[in-house]
């Protein structure tokens, strides 16, 4: 094997990608190699590092350097200066990591520090396209112990034990789940992989099979083992082209190494993985939707009973798990139930990934024990809000979910007070909202959302939930009255009794939980048709303060619709008929003349 | 319809030949529609019912069941992409940081809606669930190049470069 003195290590996460890290990765290979590095210095592109608001990322080991925002033209600065002349590139250091002479690890960095990795423990570690590099950290070694040493009813007590929950929202004990699929009677039995992730904010499953697919690979070939499956399928989002790739490449290397197909590690077990791509629909996250559609049609759910457990895939027993819920299980068989129990609360063991987006310093992707604080999350961890905002609220579990006001933050994050409080933990969706976001329209956002993403099948969602949507835009637009609100409350209960499956069922929580911590922002649209976060555009007026206003013009010019008038050096004036509240003038304004009401 | 009406299908005989063998490829795969589709999209850009009927016929799936499951899912597209195709993501990061009002900037400046194709056949719009690049919202694609952190007045600046 070939020894390096330095590894370069690239994200090649899709928030870096975005960001050019792959340009950033072959600018690197050429000046290592222009100065004959190349038997010294190995690049290797891994996942995701989590802080994507920083992307593209490149740590430089054994020093452990953070470099953030690295530009392609930044390289050639980093071959030179330190893998040349071993000088660290002070100015490129992520700069909490900076110190005077030196550089703090990174777990001493408050965006790392509270976190622990578990799901997401090789993602910026290995590099997911070569299996050896999954293998030399534990990897398969999990597999290997359950089919030579562990009988399919330990494995399912081991995972019982546990205490896992299932990561894609629901909560419901995965090693029940386990139990009732290898209990039910069947010739054929299938598991398989939902990565249709579809929260609109959560990005936390594409990054695991972005970053380690390998472990969501073999713990699928454990679940077989367990349950008594031969065939498994992951059924993907088209629209991850990257995780897609990595998986295919993973899926083929295992076949390669005999860890997929047939007669594993020399036991009688035989198991392979197909890849299925979604094509769109929010509905197939579903789990009754998402083997429909792996069956070719159209993906709409099916009543339960029968589980999948009993009647899942072409009507066998199947097995379905999120990719994170898969993530745990090696860690666990390799770690025992025991080490993976002590991690959490006592009813939510281990840790949750979250995508943390929208008015937060560091979004990205964290990973963090159950029973965090959302202070800690939102304050430490996300290093507080931007330009010096306020937080509102964060709201949880996308479309199906709710959110948790500023005056809950120190709510601890965990299955069952999520739920006490009208959210829920979801897939892993955090978005961070400040006072600037109206709570009406972010429930009107969602309801959109639903609409659109409705099936159709049954009544209640595709009818109800247009209906509550237009009762939205009726108060967002300033027409609503105070009796609205009620017909918003009925609907919304209705629709959550008698919807067919998860996705109309929980469709009206974004309402209801708005309601629930901010009616006054409701009664202020109704009652004085006013917005206090100055988003719903129908009840906003662009103002220029005269006395602020220098007549210098700019305004005017700028203005798409030439709403604006005045002679030069005198105060201008903004025409309601004609202005489309597009807000151009004001963020042009050199003197804070013109304000939103 | 009246929509569709509008594309002319260009369809080529050698592209009838890949997708026949995409069709003969999964002849034993259970539930292979879909997958069908997805590599019909690729060869044609698009899934008129021209294509619908060819895959009808060779894989034997009724052409109703077809067309269901293209109008199903919003990956499948009865009309052509543009030569620049681009797309705005509304996911709920990118949505809290202002990327509805960066569409609308868009439809504006191309005057094509959600979902259309500008007559020149150069642009067309789509508005995007979340692609997972949530650190640099709000973000838009044009093809595969990705703009992020955008503001409304960064829009004529990119569009300029494709016009």
């Amino acid at each position: 094997m070939e020894l390096y003195r330095s590894h370069v290590l690239v994200c090649g996460g899709t928030g870096c990608t975005s960001s050019k890290s792959q340009l950033v990765m072959e600018n690197m290979e050429k000046y290592i190699k222009e100065y004959n590095l190349d038997k010294e210095v190995k690049v290797v592109k891994t996942g995701c590092f989590g802080l994507c608001a920083l992307g593209p990322v490149v740590v430089v080991y054994p020093e452990g350097a953070f470099y953030s925002m690295v530009t392609p033209e930044d390289t050639k600065e980093i071959v030179e200066e330190h893998l040349l002349k071993g000088r660290i590139v002070k100015r490129l250091l992520y700069s909490p990591t900076a110190e005077e002479d030196d550089i703090k690890s990174l777990n001493e960095v408050d965006f790392y520090k509270k976190q622990k990795r578990i799901a997401l423990r090789n993602c910026g570690v290995i590099n997911p396209e070569i299996i050896d590099e999954y293998i030399a950290f534990d990897g398969y070694k999990a597999l290997g112990k359950v089919l030579t040493e562990m009988t399919p009813e330990q494995v399912v007590n081991e995972i019982k034990e546990s205490g896992l929950r299932g990561r894609g929202g629901g909560g419901f004990p995965t090693g029940l789940k386990w139990d009732f699929t290898a209990k039910a009677v069947g010739d054929q039995k299938y598991v398989a992989c939902n990565a249709d992730e579809g929260d609109p904010g959560a990005f936390m499953d594409r990054s695991i099979l972005e970053g380690d697919p390998h472990s969501v690979i073999e713990a699928m070939a454990i679940a077989a083992y367990a349950v008594g499956a031969n065939q498994g399928y992951i059924y993907i989002r088209a629209e991850y082209p990257i995780a897609v790739k990595r998986l295919q490449i993973a899926i083929g290397q295992a076949r390669e190494y005999g860890l997929l197909g047939k007669n594993i590690f020399g036991t009688d077990f035989c198991f392979d993985i197909d890849i299925r791509l979604g094509a769109g629909a929010f509905v197939c996250g579903e789990e009754t939707a998402l083997m429909t559609s792996i069956e070719g049609h159209r993906g709409e759910p099916r009543p339960r009973p029968p589980f999948p457990a009993v009647k899942g895939l072409f009507a066998k027993p199947t097995l379905l798990n999120n990719v994170e819920t898969y993530a745990n299980i090696p860690v666990i068989i390799n770690n025992g139930a025991k080490w993976f129990a002590e991690i959490g609360t006592e009813k939510s063991k281990g840790t949750k990934v979250f995508a943390l987006g929208g008015k937060i310093v560091n979004t990205g992707l964290v990973e963090i024990p159950m029973g965090t604080t959302l202070r800690e999350i939102v304050e430490e961890i996300g290093g507080g809000i931007p330009n010096g905002k306020k937080f509102k609220a964060a709201q949880t579990g996308g479309p199906s979910g709710g959110c948790i006001p500023a005056s809950l933050i120190d709510t601890p994050i965990d299955y069952d007070s999520l739920i006490s409080i009208g959210a829920m933990m979801g897939s892993g969706g955090l978005i961070v909202m400040d006072e600037t976001t109206c709570m009406v329209d972010i429930a009107k956002f969602f309801l959109e959302f639903t609409v659109d993403e409705s099936c159709g099948k049954c009544a209640p969602c595709r009818i109800g939930t247009r209906r509550m949507l237009e009762i939205l835009e009726k108060i967002t637009s300033g027409k609503g009255e105070m009796e609205d609100i009620e017909k918003l409350k009925k609907l919304a209960n209705g629709i959550k009794a008698s919807a067919l499956c998860g996705l109309g069922q929980t469709a009206p929580n974004p309402v209801l939980s708005t309601l629930r911590y901010f009616e006054d922002e409701y009664i202020a649209h109704v009652v004085d048709k006013k917005c206090p976060a100055g988003v719903c555009k129908d009840l906003l007026q662009y103002k220029i303060n005269p006395e602020l206003c220098k007549g210098c013009s700019l305004c005017a010019r700028n203005c798409p619709v030439q709403a604006i008038s005045g002679q030069v050096k005198s105060p201008f004036t903004i025409d309601p008929e004609k202005c489309i509240k597009c807000g151009v003038c004001a963020s042009s304004c050199k003197f804070n003349a013109i304000s939103k009401q | 319809m009246s929509n569709q009406a509008k594309y002319v299908f260009k369809g080529t005989p050698e592209q009838e030949q890949e997708l026949l063998k995409v069709i003969d490829k999964y002849k034993n795969t259970e539930g292979a529609l879909i997958p069908i589709l997805h590599e019909a999209q690729e060869i044609y850009g698009y899934l008129p019912l021209e294509v619908q009927k060819i895959v009808s016929e060779n894989a034997n799936i009724p052409l109703a069941e077809i067309y269901g499951v293209v109008t199903f899912y919003a990956q499948f597209s009865l009309v052509p992409k543009g030569e620049y195709s681009i797309a705005v993501c509304l996911g709920t990061a990118c949505y809290v940081k202002g990327s509805g009002n960066i569409l609308e900037k868009i439809k504006e400046k191309l005057g094509i809606d959600v979902g259309e194709c500008s007559e020149d056949g150069k642009f067309s719009l789509d508005a995007t669930r979340c692609i997972g690049a949530c650190g640099l919202a709000p973000v838009m694609t044009v093809n595969d190049e990705v703009y992020g952190r955008l503001e409304v007045k960064d829009v004529d600046k990119i569009l300029e470069k494709y016009m």
